[in-house]
């Protein structure tokens, strides 16, 4: 039985401000440990979104996914996302609409409603730790998480979306 | 030099961008130089080499190396490993593996190669085969294809899962994994996960042969096309068993020439500096290794599928073998050198790997728990080789008496491959452009070309908005003349 929701945070933890979505996915993690809603979700870390991942969707309710962006608004963006079809140009490295566009078409069906965690990265080299904006934009970011776990719906989500 | 590597007076022609490469990963940009009458005076493939890996690795304990190389690459992190590790064997001081440890590292070897064939040949190859380089954009992407073959497009999803769980077996997690180790491997193999893994292998091996059986019959509707499309003999090299089969995890180094003839032969990797030479040329940042006796204008040389299933005197395994034998039976006694072929070997060598699986899960020894292999005498040096999915990768390592890395080379498969894709988008070029109107569909055949070797660029940042696409076609003036670009 597949936990209702479910979030994919990507990223590389060697590759500067990458490493914001295993960071986070960290956290969530430890603190999900010690309460007793830990059942209702199942967190789920790669470095890159591919077609497997589709997956990774079936049977839920609800499915977050958390990455670094290059060029989002700071400190972070949290949106309603659909399958698109049309914009993907690398099939290695999907973006999430993409993702949800391979379950609804391998899965001849909806997929789950989604959203994306997108906070801000500045710097995205190898063997380089997260800079201090992008620690300064977790810390935001976890602020939002932790309100959208204690609130496990798609009603509360919709209200937390960025303007 | 090649032809159409530099132009004589590039001042005065129009210059195309494309940048970065669509569908393909990491950074890499195409120029075309061009006069007034779209004459093609000059095509380059620019590939940003992210020449950082040395510094990252070199100051580190070598037992660390295994793990942290598996950070370079979001794609195939377990060829790093396992190219890592087989040198740090080596520095460490181990001998000969256990039998099960060699077994389960080949198992996992294998697993990778399904996972990352597929997902390139499913998702990023079959759109241009599939549905011509033409067709409107939005359908030549993964959406395109699930949308006109979905069954297709989920058994590519499903090989590729299953190659990533014949990972997770092995290596205990998804990502960031450890399974090998120096000496042998971390983890035996459970009855429960040999016995899942074994319960889908048939499936993987059929759903594989299908589609083999569809690239035939798409060659068969045109094979004029598929047979020159990109066309560019060029040397072929890849590892192999002292009785000439290809082998994926461990041999010597083979070097065939266009017409199959041998250059080098049962060559240990480790000596690969006396056979091989990395040129460096000014307008790149990528190096172009060849083969040191022939020089760097004939020297250059071909590795991954298409080279390696050619360069071999057999696939060990008989359906894989029996799919070889018809893809090159097309060469009429010489090895195929049309881009397209790609697909066809990477196929050819999704259904060996799966056999191989079938095998591994069906030997007793997958399941022994003698992982470590004796412990010798330290070494300071030492070279680790596999063929990876997109062909051979070097990893070269010094270590000191602190243990720490002191020197790293690299080559990887696409470093390996950088001057056959030059050759190949230029002999497109010629085929297809030279003196016409360039537009969105002719310039999805170049990049079509560099598809079909699969480069892999530092891929493992993929943080959103990274890799927007622009094409620029600036005027001779230097100007921009128009400009695409899509997020």
């Amino acid at each position: 039985m597949s936990a209702p929701i479910v979030i994919l945070a990507v990223g590389n933890p060697s590759r500067g401000d990458d490493a914001i979505g295993p960071i986070l996915h960290e956290r969530l993690a430890a603190w999900l440990r010690d309460t007793p809603m830990a059942g209702q979700f199942e967190l789920i870390e790669d470095f890159q979104l591919n077609i497997e991942h589709a997956l990774d969707l079936v049977g839920r309710e609800l499915a977050l996914f958390i990455d670094a962006g290059e060029g989002t608004p700071a400190p972070f963006r949290f949106t309603r996302i659909e399958p698109a079809p049309g914009i993907a140009h690398s099939s290695h490295e999907l973006p999430p609409e993409a993702v949800l566009e391979v379950y609804r078409r391998t899965m001849q069906q909806e997929p789950p409603p989604s959203y994306v965690l997108c906070v801000r990265g500045e710097a995205f080299e190898l063997g380089q730790p997260p800079g201090p904006a992008a620690q300064a934009n977790i810390e935001l970011a976890w602020r939002c998480l932790q309100q959208l776990f204690r609130e496990p719906d798609r009603a509360s989500w919709d209200r937390q979306l960025s303007a | 030099m090649s032809q159409l590597e530099t132009a004589a007076h590039p001042e005065t022609l129009r210059r195309v961008a494309i940048d970065p490469v669509t569908r393909v990963e990491g950074h890499g940009k195409v120029t075309l130089l061009l006069d007034q009458d779209n004459k093609i005076h000059q095509v380059r493939l620019h590939i940003v080499e992210f020449r950082g890996f040395e510094v990252f690795i070199e100051g580190r304990p070598y037992w660390e190396v295994p793990v942290t190389v598996q950070r370079l690459c979001g794609i195939c992190p377990v060829s790093h490993q396992l190219a890592a590790v087989k040198a740090m064997d080596q520095i460490a001081g181990y001998g000969p593996l256990t039998p099960t440890a060699e077994k389960l590292r080949r198992l996992m070897h294998y697993g990778q190669m399904v996972q990352s064939h597929a997902v390139h040949f499913y998702h990023l190859a079959s759109p241009d085969l599939l549905l011509g380089f033409d067709s409107d954009f939005t359908r030549r992407n993964i959406v395109g294809v699930a949308l006109d073959f979905p069954e297709i497009a989920k058994q590519g999803v499903l090989l590729r899962k299953y190659g990533q769980e014949v990972i997770r077996h092995v290596a205990g997690k998804r990502v960031h994994g450890t399974g090998a180790i120096p000496g042998g491997v971390n983890k035996a193999l459970t009855v429960a996960e040999r016995d899942e893994m074994a319960r889908d292998i048939e499936q993987m091996i059929g759903w594989t042969q299908g589609a083999i059986d569809m690239v035939r019959r798409l060659h068969e509707t045109n094979p004029g096309f598929y047979n020159v499309f990109g066309e560019s003999a060029g040397n072929m090299m890849g590892l192999m068993r002292p009785d000439g089969a290809l082998d994926f995890y461990h041999g010597a180094l083979r070097a065939v020439d266009p017409l199959g003839q041998t250059i080098f032969d049962q060559v240990d990797y480790a000596d690969y500096q006396q056979v091989l030479q990395e040129e460096i040329k000014p307008w790149s940042y990528m190096k172009f290794p060849h083969i040191k006796s022939l020089g760097a204008d004939k020297g250059w040389y071909k590795v991954g599928p298409l080279a390696r299933v050619q360069a071999a005197t057999y696939l060990a395994t008989p359906l894989a073998e029996i799919e070889r034998q018809k893809m090159m039976a097309l060469g009429n006694g010489k090895p195929v050198h049309g881009t397209l072929f790609y697909h066809w070997a990477r196929l050819v060598e999704i259904l060996h790997a799966a056999e191989m699986i079938r095998d591994l899960l069906n030997d007793p020894d997958i399941l022994g728990t003698d992982l470590m292999a004796d412990r010798g005498e330290r070494r300071y040096e030492a070279v680790g080789v596999i063929e990876a999915p997109r062909g051979t990768l070097f990893h070269h390592y010094r270590v000191n008496e602190d243990d720490q890395v002191t020197y790293c080379n690299l080559i990887v498969s696409t470093t390996n491959n950088n001057q056959a894709m030059n050759e190949a988008i230029r002999t497109v070029a010629r085929q297809y452009l030279d003196g016409r109107e360039v537009t969105e569909g002719l310039l999805n055949h170049i990049e079509c070309a560099i598809r079909a070797y699969d480069p892999c660029l530092s891929c493992a940042t993929h943080a959103l908005g990274k890799m927007p696409l622009t094409v620029e076609v600036i005027d001779a003036d230097g100007q921009l003349a128009s400009s695409l670009s899509k997020a």
